[in-house]
């Protein structure tokens, strides 16, 4: 057997060795030598395939206006992409797809009463400010698409807070879950001390298909978690942020329910009514699991996960918003390089310092 | 002399894009022009009062105790602003409120006393303070121009442009950072596209 010169193989050149009954591949190249065939943009195509669902269903709740924001804010996150990789000269970026996805995510967290150009001009402050100018994909340190929401929140908090009626209307003539959201409805409610558990039991349904007002991406929890379980399943997303956010936010509101008592079939279903409301399976299960933005270790998205359920609860009890997700995530993405510098795993070997 | 160092004040040494001094009020009160310009001003006269009387006393002061020596001088004059403010333009004082006072710690003036007063003549540090200050006034108002127009549609309580709905968050703190990061941005696109 004559091996070939090394200088002849390369990574582009493969030269097939053959033995007597296999076939030796030699491959002399630096590591990393095991590369999976997941790329960046096979990964953003998946999650783009995992929000789907969501978007049919939010075609069916809110009329094609939510189709229409979508693919808007979508064309002008990618062209503002193309743009500034263009004013800076630099090769286009736009083909791995995550501006797409961020233009998609960031019309799901708005209210599909929103004017058109206010949708534009939130897409272009995520990929240029909150993206771009920290240096694109992998280098920003905030979510791109909350970042947007956080902007036209602070621009035009009317408009950003005013929402419209289910189109299918009402299931079952239940009155109250029509122009607010579900989650201003009980906020009131418990302000008030007008919170009767009975009145929010049967909205539980129409929380879990989405019937409800809110953000264009947020209301059906059952496409969402169809979503969520594509990611899962091609291990996109880990099960660790997603089940300690949702779970804290579930135990504390359970905890917390306002009625003193823990184990009543009315206590029971504040917790659920709050998991299922507002953007939380939105946000737990496609914006907190950001790569880039989220820690890597386990125990760092554990610690993650918690303070994002924790900062959402108390944003949605004592805050001045009745949602608390975007900014609780945002809050966290801050947190990231502190956790990851407390959760660094210890070298094999690696002895406890003596002080 | 002097042209150049208006030239110098206003762009090469720019106070704020390019020495990156005084952010904390230029954040603060940019808010509207009426403010930025009456901050610049403001501060412009204690500039200039401030390195004259230090090139002055520049032999008197020990080395040691200089920088408490250049607070003092800098405090009399901010003292004396702000009592002229209060008389005569209430308004505007009660709208840059703490930050008035605050000049006393501009980096600004502090950096000026120290880099400049302290070693030249008196006249080429009057010349400077001028220079320096309107280099800071300049700034000061493209900021409050940028912000006021987008953030609330508005300069000199006018109406701006017509059927334009402003963004809140420019007149709030966030969008402080990003004008003034806009604006850096643009100054370093342009001077490093002449170099090449």
């Amino acid at each position: 057997m004559i091996l070939p010169k090394t200088s002849e193989i390369t990574d582009k050149n493969p030269q097939v060795v053959s033995g007597e009954n296999i076939n030796l591949q030699l491959n002399i190249s630096s590591s990393p030598h095991i590369r999976h065939s997941e790329t960046v943009p096979s990964i953003m195509l998946w999650v783009i395939g995992a929000l789907v669902p969501s978007m049919i269903a939010s075609v069916l709740i809110f009329g094609f206006r939510a189709l229409f924001l979508t693919t808007l804010s979508a064309i002008t996150a990618v062209a503002v992409e193309a743009l500034i990789c263009k004013m800076m000269k630099r090769a286009s970026t736009i083909g791995d797809f995550s501006a797409l996805i961020t233009g998609i995510l960031l019309a799901f967290n708005l209210s599909p009463s929103l004017p058109w150009w206010m949708v534009v001009l939130g897409s272009a402050f995520s990929i240029a400010v909150a993206k771009m100018a920290f240096g694109g994909l992998g280098s920003n340190f905030i979510n791109p698409a909350l970042a947007g929401r956080a902007f036209l929140m602070a621009c035009y908090p009317a408009e950003m807070t005013s929402w419209v009626a289910p189109k299918l209307g009402t299931i079952s003539g239940i009155n109250g879950i029509t122009s607010a959201t579900p989650l201003a409805n009980i906020k009131s409610a418990m302000a008030n001390g007008t919170f009767q558990a009975l009145d929010f039991q049967d909205a539980i349904i129409n929380l879990f298909s989405g019937n409800i007002g809110g953000c264009i991406g947020e209301t059906s929890a059952i496409a969402l978690l169809i979503g969520a379980v594509i990611l899962l399943y091609k291990h996109i997303i880990g099960f660790t942020i997603p089940v300690s956010f949702i779970g804290t936010v579930f135990l504390l509101f359970w905890l917390f329910n306002g009625s003193g008592q823990v184990f009543t079939s009315g206590a029971i279903i504040v917790p659920f009514y709050h998991i299922l409301s507002g953007g939380l399976f939105l946000g737990a299960f496609f914006m907190a699991t950001d790569m880039v933005t989220s820690p890597i270790t386990r125990k760092g998205k554990l610690i993650f996960g918690l303070g994002c359920g924790l900062l959402t609860f108390t944003i949605r009890k004592f805050g001045g918003y009745p949602e608390g997700v975007s900014y609780s995530i945002l809050i966290m993405n801050l947190f990231v390089p502190h956790i990851e510098r407390y959760t660094r795993p210890k070298i094999y070997g690696e002895v406890k310092k003596r002080d | 002399m002097i042209k150049e160092n208006l030239k110098r004040g206003i762009f090469s040494e720019n106070p704020i894009f390019v020495l990156l001094l005084g952010l904390c009020p230029s954040l603060a009160v940019s808010t509207s022009l009426v403010n930025g310009i009456g901050m610049g001003l403001a501060a412009t006269f204690v500039l200039t009062c401030s390195n004259v009387i230090i090139s002055m006393i520049k032999r008197l002061i020990p080395d040691k105790v200089r920088i408490p020596c250049y607070i003092v001088v800098i405090a009399t004059f901010v003292t004396i602003v702000q009592l002229l403010m209060k008389a005569y333009l209430p308004a505007l004082d009660k709208q840059l409120g703490i930050f008035v006072p605050l000049i006393v710690v501009n980096c600004i003036i502090l950096g000026r006393a120290e880099a400049y007063a302290s070693k030249n003549n008196v006249f080429k540090s009057f010349i400077d303070g001028i220079a320096i200050g309107l280099g800071f006034t300049v700034s000061l108002s493209v900021l409050s121009i940028i912000r006021e127009v987008l953030g609330s549609n508005k300069l000199f309580g006018l109406k701006v442009i017509p059927s334009f709905n402003p963004m809140a968050v420019f007149i709030l703190a966030p969008g402080g950072f990003f004008t003034i990061a806009l604006v850096m941005m643009l100054i370093r696109y342009y001077s490093n596209r002449k170099k090449v």
